[in-house]
């Protein structure tokens, strides 16, 4: 049943044994053992499966993996891999700072959905590197989290947004940018003692 | 204070990769080894778990753990490390970690020290499910407990080896050393490693005081989330059995009535024979198919031709309640207290409010789909699934495949949230079931559709509710009568493969009316609480989801409050501040009040004919035992009827916070869900089955959607821990109608408050 396909997956060439009409995301998952994709609907509802080909989401759980033929495809494992080639960075870095933000913020919950909302959140940075609050809400509409982790995701992707501006552009956080953050602040948490 | 506060969660280290190591499973084989009698791990990742079980089980020559036995909790090794045994499941909500802080904290170990196994029914300690938010408030005590004999135990140790009294010994991260002597010292690793304790637990070691607490009421982070973020972290969905099938069920899209199940009326095998490498697999009206690869498996359960016979019984979504408020039920007084009648009737009832409020079916949807992986054997079986309570399900397991329990074992992987009893039983039966046909191991994996079209949904709930208060605004009298069905004792797969008939889990808490939820925080001299229980077999099957009923319970309860407020002229915070007793209830909403710097006024005082209005509303609420409290700011267009929640303040008084972050997370995710509870989500079914089996058809809140949350965690260091997952659910819930209300000066008698049902409403007005 080898079809033959060759995919690149996260900078390496794989070939494909699957059926062509096999969804990309059961390749991905029961032939290459990836972690990051995962199956959530299979209907393109969720984000669940969701990859970057040639650096845009796609849902895999509906991309027949003959339409990526040839292409290169990066999941959640390959992200700082990405991350580093496009910001030509000799080495890549531990985490992509998407992925270094959501650790900071504890926004996890069950985590389930994380795939999709770290590589949508990375392919949103790659093209904004200071979306607005708006811009996140639109970007991100897409993605389910059952567990209602949302605002600390969009604080999460406010401080990956600062992150790659400290770290790439050589600009300093400026006092607007500070106002900007304070506006958009989703929420304070606080802990009373009674 | 000291001995009441204890709380436990276990995390493993934090920022260490502990965590991502398959690590303890591997020492435990090695404990093994090393001559210690306890139990064989299975790796991290489950691959080796065929290698092992294709050796025989070992599990079946050793004795189950003994809960009175020190070494079945926790075993200390040479590397000055510890792993504890927890019989509670991580659920996404950090109780790991937490209850690996009490761990650490009584043993004197630092956090980056103590680490943890996956729950197994062959190792770990049957601490009953993880529900009702009890993996600390059941789980720390004897996890406490333990870590303080394990410590008691090693100092005697100790004192003999360094010729000291134990009055003159400190300990500081695993390192016993004496008082006033310097390098006089040896580590709980060199005194004991890898080796059994070999004691009984007395239940007399002292505990901390609290007082001295380091690490408990700390907030290290969690121990699973880098893995997570990273994508190594393995899901439930990423086991892999060697030489193992994938399996799909195949059953009606959309459950029907409970009782009627679904019977096979024709079934064309051929239908698939374009799929050559798939097997349809039956047993009675189950059915399901297996192939080699998961695709295959995916078209074979979407292509195979098969007719059902499922009868047209049910009500109906949108006739549910008038159905339920029908039927003959079996009534139950839950509650009296005073004397109602005459409460209501006297003089002294200056205001009287009353209303009938409606709650839909609403579905766990968890995010990822359940699962479970069985390796069925001619007399034994492998169960890997995402069950709360992994003792239970092999019990009922072991039944459906004709076997005694301890013929099963069942292992815990973490799947996604899941917020009450989902799919993981039936899962995890529809893959035994298949693996014992097929006679290979399978992977089962539910559909979308079939997660949320034979979910055990949360139950639909009719209730009235009556309450009066003096001219002074004090509450003198309330009644609840509450209309639902208990919860489905059979699981779909066993109804289904061997014809059990349908049953429900006899009377019980939290599947009728709460007292907690319904009057319980309010200072009322007489109430009553009449519980009408219907049959539910003739309705779809339901189960726990997160905080059962209280939204519900809390939408009617709350609002009628608020009707009284009104009538009096009153503030809603005030009014429900001067009729509560228990400081701790006003502790919460004291915090949610001053959090969103709540401005007093009457509800609905400022209604307006803008097309846009703005509300505020304020509640309470628990599930059993932690105190929630809650504000909600909406804003109303009163042209297309949209409902935007536009900022949720939670609070939550669980007694000592282990660590308050993971309660602040917790309050942030239970804002969002009853939010998103509240505007959106309801189950549909016509009159034969359910018809919402997916994210169009049962929507839930998005990021465009959702609000600015701000959770607040009372810490409360002299209180014993209790729940936090769920308490702020039915306290959202109320805060959401009664700022509707606020905005529009029209109460919402049922829920979601979807566009066409508001539009209705202040049409009606
Ligand atoms: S699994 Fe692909 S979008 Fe849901
Ligand atoms: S964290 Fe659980 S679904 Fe998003």
């Amino acid at each position: 049943m080898a079809s033959k396909l060759k995919l690149r997956v996260n900078g390496v060439t794989r070939e494909v044994d699957s059926a062509p009409d096999t969804p990309l995301l059961y390749v991905l998952t029961d032939e290459m053992h990836l972690q990051g994709p995962r199956f959530g609907c299979g209907l393109s509802q969720c984000g669940s499966c969701s990859v970057l080909l040639d650096g845009a989401e796609i849902r895999s759980c509906v991309t027949p993996v003959s339409a990526v033929n040839g292409k290169s495809v990066t999941t959640l494992e390959g992200l700082p891999q990405w991350y580093a080639e496009q910001k030509t960075l000799a080495k890549a870095p531990e985490l992509h700072p998407i992925q270094q933000a959501v650790i900071d913020e504890q926004a996890v919950q069950c985590g389930y959905c994380y795939n999709g909302l770290i590589v949508k959140a990375a392919e949103l940075l790659s093209k904004n590197t200071r979306p607005s609050d708006r811009q996140i809400r639109e970007a991100m509409n897409g993605h389910l989290c059952r567990c209602g982790t949302y605002p600390r995701m969009m604080r999460a992707i406010r401080r990956a947004s600062e992150m790659m501006r400290d770290a790439h552009s050589g600009a300093e956080t400026t006092a607007a940018d500070e106002t900007e953050l304070a506006a958009n602040a989703t929420g304070d948490s606080a802990e009373v003692a009674r | 204070m000291s001995a009441r506060s204890s709380e436990a969660i276990k995390s493993a280290s934090k920022s260490s990769p502990r965590s991502e190591r398959p690590s303890r499973a591997i020492d435990r084989r090695d404990f093994l080894k090393a001559g210690g009698a306890l139990i064989v791990g299975f790796s991290s990742a489950g691959m080796m778990a065929d290698k092992l079980f294709a050796q025989g089980p070992p599990f079946m020559r050793m004795p189950g753990p003994d809960p009175r036995q020190l070494d079945t909790w926790l075993a200390v090794h040479s590397d000055n490390t510890a792993t504890v045994y927890i019989g509670y499941v991580e659920l996404g909500q950090g109780s790991t970690t937490s209850l690996l802080q009490v761990s650490a904290e009584e043993l004197d170990f630092d956090l980056s020290q103590v680490s943890t196994v996956r729950v197994d029914t062959s190792i770990s300690p049957n601490q009953g499910g993880t529900y009702s938010s009890s993996a600390i408030a059941r789980g720390s005590p004897a996890i406490r407990q333990a870590a303080a004999e394990a410590r008691q135990v090693l100092l005697k140790m100790a004192s003999q080896r360094l010729g000291a009294p134990v009055e003159q010994l400190t300990v500081a991260k695993g390192v016993v050393s004496v008082i006033g002597a310097s390098g006089k010292s040896v580590t709980y690793g060199e005194l004991i490693g890898d080796k059994r304790f070999d004691v009984e637990i007395t239940g007399k070691a002292p505990l901390k005081p609290v007082a001295e607490y380091t690490l408990v009421g700390s907030r290290p982070p969690r121990n699973d989330i880098p893995a997570k973020v990273r994508g190594t972290f393995t899901y439930l969905q990423h086991v892999r059995l060697p030489g193992m099938l994938h399996g799909r069920i195949v059953r009606p899209r959309g459950q029907g009535a409970y009782g009627a199940g679904a019977k096979v009326k024709s079934l064309d095998e051929t239908s698939i024979a374009h799929i050559p490498a798939a097997r349809v697999l039956r047993k009675g009206d189950f059915v399901g198919v297996v192939a080699p690869r998961e695709w295959d498996a995916v078209r074979a359960a979407r292509d195979l031709k098969i007719e059902w016979d499922m009868p047209a019984t049910l009500p109906g979504s949108d006739d549910v309640y008038a159905a339920m408020r029908a039927e003959q039920t079996v009534d139950r007084v839950v509650l009296q207290r005073g004397d109602v009648a005459t409460a209501f009737s006297a003089a002294n009832a200056a205001h009287t409010a009353s209303g009938t409020y409606h709650g839909p079916y609403q579905a766990h949807a968890c995010f990822g789909p359940n699962g479970a992986l069985a390796d069925v054997r001619a007399d034994s079986a492998l169960l890997i699934c995402s069950s709360q309570d992994v003792y239970t399900t092999r019990g009922t397991v072991a039944r459906l495949l004709g076997m005694k329990p301890e013929q099963v074992r069942a292992e815990y992987y973490e799947g996604s949230g899941t917020y009450g009893h989902s799919c993981y039983d039936d899962s995890a039966q529809a893959a035994a079931i298949l693996s014992q046909l097929a006679g290979k191991p399978v992977r089962l994996q539910f559909m979308r559709w079939d997660e949320h079209g034979w979910d055990p949904y949360g139950a639909a709930h009719v209730g009235e509710v009556r309450i009066a208060a003096d001219a002074n605004g004090k509450l003198v009298a309330y009644q609840y009568d509450g209309w639902q069905h208990n919860w489905a004792a059979v699981e779909s797969s066993e109804q289904l493969a061997l014809g059990t008939p349908a049953a429900e889990w006899r009377l019980g808490m939290a599947q009728q009316v709460n007292p907690s939820q319904c009057g319980g925080m309010y200072d009322i001299p007489n109430i009553k609480l009449i519980n009408h229980q219907v049959d539910g077999l003739k309705y779809l099957k339901a189960a726990w989801l997160r905080s059962p009923l209280d939204l519900a319970f809390s939408f009617a309860s709350e609002q009628t409050l608020d009707e009284l407020a009104r009538m009096l002229r009153m503030d809603a915070y005030a009014f429900r501040r001067m009729n509560i007793a228990n400081e701790r209830w006003r502790g919460v909403l004291d915090a949610v009040a001053e959090a969103s710097k709540w401005v007093p006024r009457p509800p609905a005082s400022r209604v307006s004919d803008a097309k846009i209005v703005q509300g505020h509303g304020i509640a309470l609420g628990t599930h059993l035992t932690s105190y929630g409290g809650a504000v909600a700011e909406v804003e109303v267009n009163k042209e297309t009827g949209a409902v935007a929640v536009k900022h949720l303040y939670g609070a939550i008084d669980a007694g000592l916070a282990v660590n308050p972050a993971f309660i602040e997370n917790q309050i942030s995710g239970q804002l969002v869900q009853a939010a998103s509870r509240m505007l959106l989500e309801e189950v549909t079914f016509n009159k034969t089955n359910v018809t919402s089996l997916d994210w169009n058809s049962y929507p839930i809140l998005r990021f465009e959607e959702c609000p600015k949350v701000t959770p607040i965690c009372v810490q409360r260091l002299d209180q014993r821990s209790t729940g936090a997952g769920e308490e702020v659910m039915a306290a959202t819930a109320g805060a959401i109608a009664c700022a509707f209300f606020d905005a529009t000066g029209v109460r919402m008698t049922e829920f979601p408050l979807t566009p066409k049902r508001v539009l209705a409403a202040l049409r009606k007005s």
